[in-house]
């Protein structure tokens, strides 16, 4: 077997072993809660018979283990079971708030990459200068306000202050989009609707910002650091004194190599947008998971809670996989010696 | 006191210093320096009901007339609380089971260590929200859920440093004139994490403050008339941008205290020499 292969395997066997866990952790979690979920869902009016005969379809009289069997039944049948905020499947409401919230993350995660290695590349390359200093202050300043305090600042400057972008939502009401894939930026252009897609464009500009800014300043911190660490190494050195161009160092020989280990940590920065999503949402209302997620949470809707945090988590995982084989097609020890074989 | 003389010199954990020390001094304080400090509970003043900044509320005043200083200033004792609480919590429970999986190894190791994965792989906001939703939003609750997501980073923290330590000689030394594992593990393998958990804690008070505020700007915090950063930004969310200073100082309070931390914990790694 290839490595590539083999690794992906593995990991794939690990996350499934963590997931179920995940599962197991959550859905203890949401057992040991004081206060009867049939009585919550159906509010204090509802009779006694009725309570009774919810809590005998939620299977709420078995023991616990009985209940989880249930649960990872349904489960592998793709059923989360129904949502008690919502009365529809919570496989269904998922799959309509989460593409707009994917769709944020993912513009968030090139932002960082976009803005975040070449702001650490420079850092690094200028150490010592008031470049470097500006920029450790920046993303330093980044990193140290959750993303909610980033959203309503930039809002405030950005939408009300200088109007440039749109204060809120994800696209004008005058665009009426056939829902395709739910990520409205490439609904617009399967639409064909190029002015539908730059409105759309416009609108994830200012969240995504906010959201990034952590992660951008987290990527450019460690990108530094880890090539300040190279720079000491004695090929730089040598590359230094054969007159190679700073610049053809900075990007070749000291940036690659401070990759690979930058990478696994900007993967899980990236995965913790799918958790600080629900700040930055719920300040442009953008009508992702967010909303959802805080209302079923309030009302303890189960199944709903059980879910939502079952497919965030699987997400992260995902994410961190793909994350794991880039970095083994980047670092040229597992590459090779995969050609080798 | 060496590591102190050294910040002090250096002119951004200098800033740092200072910022830390008067969120920590005004917090201790808060009841002498506040103008009103009767305005913590729900105290109403309709006469004075969201007013901007201007002598003697320097922060302008909330929804129902109470002096936003004051509030912010409360807010940060609670925080600071809350960050002291939750981190001596979660650093001992992490820091063991993060030395017993690293130096035990075999099946130990696997099985805390797949438990961490676990507590790993839910974003730590989600994993902290379900908390808090299902339990009662409250203080107390407010630091059960933040430490239970937070202890996992010190286990793989301290787990990473145990496994290469354990093959240092001055380990195997220990181990060849029979020292037990609880001696090798507590007095031989954990002094030399102690400057990683040292900095990554510094660093951790910032983003346990954020955390909690995220959480309380969720509305699954603590609950008013608790004065609480998170849930001030929220509040005065509504009102922008006419009434910005509701939702601003707050959200500047929050990234003074965490700047502040990040400052300090980031010259600390620098001076310890520890890797991020």
């Amino acid at each position: 077997m290839p490595p590539l292969v083999r690794l992906l395997a593995k990991r794939l066997g690990t996350s499934l072993i963590v997931l179920i866990g995940v599962s197991l952790l959550i859905f203890a979690i949401a057992r040991v809660i004081p206060g009867d979920p049939a009585r919550i869902a159906l509010g204090p009016n509802a009779t006694a018979d009725a309570v009774a005969m919810l809590r005998e379809r939620l299977h709420l009289n078995d023991n616990f283990i009985t209940q989880y069997a249930y649960f990872l039944g349904d489960l592998f049948r793709g059923d989360l079971g129904i949502s008690l905020y919502t009365n529809r499947p919570v496989t269904t409401d998922i799959v309509q708030f989460l593409p707009a919230t994917m769709e944020l993350v993912i513009v968030s995660g090139l932002m960082m990459v976009a803005l975040g290695l070449p702001l650490g590349v420079l850092s690094a390359r200028y150490r010592g200068t008031w470049i470097d200093h500006i920029i450790r202050l920046v993303t330093l300043l980044g990193v140290s306000a959750p993303g909610f305090v980033w959203a309503v600042i930039l809002m405030l400057v950005f939408a009300y202050y200088i109007r440039i972008f749109p204060i809120a939502g994800r696209i004008s009401d005058i665009y009426a989009i056939q829902t395709v894939t739910g990520f409205l930026m490439l609904d617009t252009l399967i639409a064909g609707n190029f002015k539908a897609f730059g409105n759309a464009a416009w609108h994830i500009v200012l969240p995504a910002f906010a959201l990034a800014l952590s992660g951008i300043g987290q990527a450019a911190r460690l990108v530094r650091s880890n090539m300040v660490e190279t720079y000491d190494k004695p090929y730089i050195e040598m590359a230094e004194a054969y007159g190679f161009p700073a610049k053809r160092i900075a990007n070749r020989y000291a940036f690659r190599p401070s990759l690979i280990p930058s990478l696994t940590i900007i993967g899980l920065d990236f995965a913790a947008m799918l958790g600080n999503a629900f700040l930055v949402e719920a300040v442009y209302a953008w009508p992702g998971l967010s909303r959802y997620g805080v209302a079923v949470i309030l009302r303890k809707d189960l199944n709903a809670i059980v879910g939502t945090v079952l497919i965030i988590s699987a997400m992260f995982l995902i994410v961190n996989i793909i994350v794991d084989l880039m970095v083994s097609i980047i670092n040229p020890r597992i590459r090779l010696s995969q050609r080798a074989s | 006191m060496k590591t102190l003389a050294i910040l002090t010199r250096n002119p951004l954990s200098l800033i740092g210093l200072i910022l830390v020390a008067s969120v920590v001094l005004s917090a201790l304080l808060a009841d002498f320096i506040t103008p009103f400090p009767q305005h913590v509970g729900s105290v109403v003043d309709f006469t004075n009901f969201n007013k901007p900044p201007k002598w003697p509320n320097i922060f302008g005043t909330d929804l129902v007339g109470r002096d936003l200083f004051t509030r912010v200033i409360y807010a940060y004792r609670i925080s600071l609380i809350l960050g002291v609480v939750v981190l001596a919590l979660a650093v001992p429970v992490g820091v063991a089971i993060g030395l017993l999986a690293g130096y035990l190894g075999g099946w130990t190791e696997y099985l805390l260590m797949r438990l961490t994965d676990v507590f790993l792989s839910i974003p730590p906001l989600v994993l902290a929200m379900s908390m808090m939703g299902l339990l009662a939003p409250t203080l107390t609750n407010g630091m059960i859920a933040v430490t239970v997501m937070w202890w996992p980073w010190y286990t793989r923290l301290v787990y990473n440093i145990a496994r290469s330590e354990k093959e240092e000689g001055y380990v195997l030394a220990a181990e060849v004139i029979g020292a037990s594992r609880t001696h090798i593990m507590f007095r031989e393998i954990l002094p030399n994490c102690i400057p990683s958990i040292v900095t990554k804690m510094t660093l951790d008070f910032g983003f346990v403050i954020l955390i909690a505020s995220s959480l309380s700007f969720l509305g699954l915090g603590v609950q008013p008339p608790t004065p609480d950063l998170g849930s001030m930004v929220a509040e005065g969310a509504k009102y922008l941008p006419d009434s910005w200073w509701l939702t601003v100082f707050p959200g500047v309070a929050i990234l003074v205290a965490v700047f502040g931390f990040n400052l300090i914990g980031d010259a600390l790694r620098e001076i310890l020499g520890v890797d991020q």
